[in-house]
């Protein structure tokens, strides 16, 4: 689980060119949309397609991202249980 | 009231017709043109429709009457086709008699002949022509050529209210004297540039678009291009021209809030309507019918809605209704297939209705007309708004 | 009718002019593309804030900061862009991407910045302005676009002051398909005159320059723009024409033109253009620009950028000079410019 939090804290970094951002900067229970990272409806959908791409997770209504991207722990909760690939 | 510029000829080709005179019978008698793609090679063809017209490339080059080795993008076709159309309709025969410009409109260009030929130039000789076919002002230079006009020819690209800025900039040119005559209009073609960019902000539809319906799940993507010939008073004067309709008001304000998405109150759309009117000198009462950007897509006809509601406070919200189930969205060239449309409204005391609609949105008590309407149409107000917060009101009168 | 002053402006290109008018310029002729000289970003925004930002838009921000720091003025009544390339980085990019993964697995990100009014809506969004926003798309004319419809606001009172700018990017794709079309000269083709050119093309590159104009003379105005003017076809003879009878429309006389600034752009195709327009002004001191600036759509923003500094300071760069006349006194400045034989336009500014 630490690994994964730790991978997509990198790939988080990367899709979203968050230059000057380290995985160390981003606590696993902090908000990554509104405060903390302050992340926006753009940002979602571009995890929304890391989801597809990586992890082989579609979502269809960008609505549902709301939940899953709350934190880093809810998403690797989220990709644990529902990864295909 | 401000007495506003004259319209005095109109182009149109759509995915409901290749004139104007069959875009208004389709508006009238219900028939939407959203089909699934002939045109276009993309891998989403089964899932999505579009409102797509039905004339190849081949046809169109026929049509105008081009010669084979030219470089036109689609979108350049169908703009020169519906310019002509539009200066045709005007009476116009010497097209320099008069200090006449061209303010044209696009979103994506040449993209549709870039993106086929993309990787081929290398190898490809014959493709290296498509090149400089690419840029919007291309498109522009092209329709200029084709009607044979020297003078002010300029391009706007707000997105998805370059038309509606492109009939703006015209009209305050005929009022600041600068012109006395001007095409205005847009032209989009449909190109998996745009299919796939939509698709991936996730808003377009699987099905048919629904406007202000609260299921609505997006906008079907369209392609067209509409021009009108705006004049000055004096030439129509002198000339002795049938003017259509007028361009009383027009205002464009930016939402100033998200680089796609529209504020949740309709900020942006609510100042472009208000200094619309501040502009044509009327109160809002006096509109007779709303002809709605309505996209169909959930922010979009939820912003809107509000918006028209800020500008409608204790008062009654006029007869409204979005055509885009009828032409899917055609981006830049919303916003002139629009203005012909409202024209048309004027022109024949008709309201058109607001296809697809089943279910009041949970929001807010704004129901479009859902069927048509004959009444009298003294003035038709029009929004576009476009990506970048973009937001344009254009007010037509009768004359 | 309001005047329209140049009160403030900022300039990413070639040269080092963010910093203020370079009073000697960069000249290397060996090139066919000239590359930027890069602000430094982070001391106009955080790289949070310019995660999405390409090239174009970056340098647009830093341009725009600067003309309207120095107009002393950060809410415009309108802001106007012109481009005619776009935001092409993103548009490749995206483009790319949906040829390479067969139309899967795309990210909204690149197709929103691809936008072509990116930049003058990023500008807005910073700045909260909700006020008139518009983005021209007309090749060699897309800035003299926003000029003129800037000058419209101003003249009929409108509005009291308008951001206006010309944005451009390059990306290694198009310059290769700009060689291939025969727009850019071949690589090692050099060394490059670009006043007395012998080949066809051009040298190339990009940039950002905006203005803030206003309505009111202040001690940061460069100059007075009087009148501008926008063609879309015209044989060198009817350029010249042209220029004269543009010059009397706004009640001067030929020989009331102090200093003329010419495109040229080192394509000897179409050199006949500024030549005729020159040859009714040889008298006047001239100057070109393109040889440190490069050719790209809104270069003719650095040309006005040029001629502005001139009539502030009075002094002519001796790399700027095309011919050996001076004069002790600049008042009344023609520009003209055009491209591949389109897109002409015609710019009178004045002291």
């Amino acid at each position: 689980m630490e690994a994964l939090k730790q991978e997509l804290k990198e790939k988080i970094i990367a899709v979203l060119n968050l230059e000057d951002i380290t995985p160390a900067d981003i606590a696993n229970d902090a908000p990554l949309f509104g405060e903390g990272l302050s992340l926006d409806s753009i940002d979602a959908l571009e995890l929304i397609v890391l989801l597809d791409k990586d992890y082989g997770i579609k979502l269809t209504d960008p609505k549902e991202g709301k939940a899953i991207f709350q934190s880093i722990d809810t998403m690797a909760d989220y990709v644990t249980t529902h990864r295909t690939k | 009231m401000n007495k506003g510029v004259a319209i005095t000829g109109m182009g149109i080709i759509s995915a409901i017709g290749n004139n104007v005179e069959e875009n208004f019978h389709a508006l009238t008698s219900g028939q939407k043109g959203i089909s699934p793609t002939d045109n276009i090679d993309t891998v989403h063809k089964g899932e999505i429709k579009f409102g797509e017209i039905k004339k190849t490339n081949a046809e169109l080059i026929v049509e105008l009457g081009l010669p084979p080795d030219n470089n036109f993008s689609r979108t350049a076709l169908l703009g020169t086709l519906a310019a002509k159309q539009a200066v045709e309709n005007a009476g116009i025969s010497d097209v320099n008699s008069y200090r006449t410009g061209l303010v044209n409109s696009t979103s994506v260009g040449g993209m549709d002949t870039t993106e086929n030929h993309y990787y081929e130039y290398f190898e490809k000789p014959e493709t290296v022509k498509y090149i400089a076919a690419h840029d919007g002002g291309d498109v522009s230079q092209k329709i200029a050529e084709e009607l044979g006009l020297q003078g002010f020819v300029t391009t706007i690209s707000t997105a998805c209210s370059s038309a509606a800025n492109a009939i703006m900039l015209g009209a305050r040119m005929i009022k600041a004297g600068k012109l006395d005559r001007v095409i205005v209009g847009g032209t989009d073609a449909l190109a998996k540039f745009t299919i796939n960019g939509f698709k991936t902000l996730m808003i377009l539809t699987d099905s048919y678009n629904t406007p202000f319906d609260n299921d609505r799940k997006g906008l079907n993507l369209g392609e067209a291009a509409a021009f009108l010939v705006l004049e000055s008073d004096a030439v129509v004067e002198k000339e002795g021209k049938k003017v259509l309709a007028r361009v009383i008001g027009y205002a464009n304000a930016n939402d100033a809030y998200h680089q796609t998405a529209s504020s949740e109150n309709g900020e942006g759309a609510t100042l472009a309507m208000k200094k619309a009117f501040e502009v044509a000198g009327i109160s809002p009462e006096e509109i007779d019918y709303i002809n709605m950007h309505g996209t169909a897509t959930p922010n979009n006809d939820l912003s809107e809605g509000r918006a028209v509601l800020r500008v409608y406070e204790g008062k009654n919200v006029p007869d409204f209704s979005s055509t885009k189930a009828f032409t899917g969205h055609t981006l830049a060239a919303a916003a002139a297939i629009e203005a012909v449309y409202s024209v048309l409204a004027i022109q024949n005391g008709v309201v058109f209705p607001n296809l697809n609609f089943k279910t009041r949105m949970n929001e807010f008590d704004l129901l479009p007309q859902t069927e048509i309407k004959h009444k009298n149409i003294d003035k038709v107000l029009s929004n576009s708004f476009g990506f970048g917060g973009n937001c344009s009101t254009v007010i037509f009168s009768k004359d | 009718m309001g005047k329209t002053f140049i009160n403030g402006i900022g300039c990413v290109s070639a040269q080092d002019t963010v910093n203020g008018f370079p009073s000697e310029f960069i000249i290397d002729p060996s090139t066919n593309y000239l590359e930027i000289v890069k602000p430094d970003y982070k001391d106009y925004f955080s790289p949070i804030a310019s995660r999405r930002m390409a090239k174009g838009v970056k340098n647009g921000i830093v341009a725009s900061t600067v003309a309207m720091k120095e107009a002393g003025n950060e809410s415009p009544d309108a802001i106007i862009t012109g481009t005619g390339m776009g935001c092409i980085e993103d548009s490749d990019k995206f483009l790319k991407a949906i040829i390479d993964n067969k139309e899967e697995f795309l990210t909204p990100t690149s197709f929103i910045q691809s936008t072509h009014n990116t930049v003058a809506s990023t500008i807005a969004i910073n700045l909260g302005c909700k006020a008139y926003n518009f983005t021209y798309v007309n090749g060699a004319v897309s800035f003299e676009s926003a000029l003129y419809d800037a000058k419209l606001q101003l003249d009929a009172d409108e509005a009291h002051s308008v951001l206006i700018g010309g944005v451009e990017e390059m990306t290694e794709y198009t310059k290769s398909l700009f060689k291939l079309a025969g727009f850019i000269k071949p690589d090692d083709s050099g060394p490059h005159n670009i006043l007395e050119a012998d080949t066809k093309a051009t040298v190339f590159s990009e940039g950002a320059t905006f203005f803030m104009l206003e309505d009111e003379r202040k001690d940061s105005t460069y100059a007075e723009i009087l009148d501008v003017e926008i063609v879309n076809k015209l044989t060198p003879e009817e350029a010249a024409e042209h220029a004269e009878a543009f010059i009397r429309r706004n009640n001067l006389t030929l020989h009331e033109i102090d200093a003329v600034v010419l495109g040229y752009n080192g394509d000897s195709e179409f050199d006949g253009y500024f030549k005729a327009v020159a040859k009714n002004f040889d008298f006047a001191p001239q100057m070109y620009y393109k040889h440190v600036s490069g050719e790209y759509n809104t270069a003719s923003a650095f040309g006005l950028y040029v001629g502005a500094n001139i009539l502030k300071s009075q002094q002519i760069p001796s790399d700027l000079k095309a011919n050996d006349e001076s004069r002790p006194a600049y008042r009344n400045m023609l520009l003209y410019n055009q491209y591949r034989g389109l897109d002409h336009s015609f710019t009178l500014i004045s002291v």
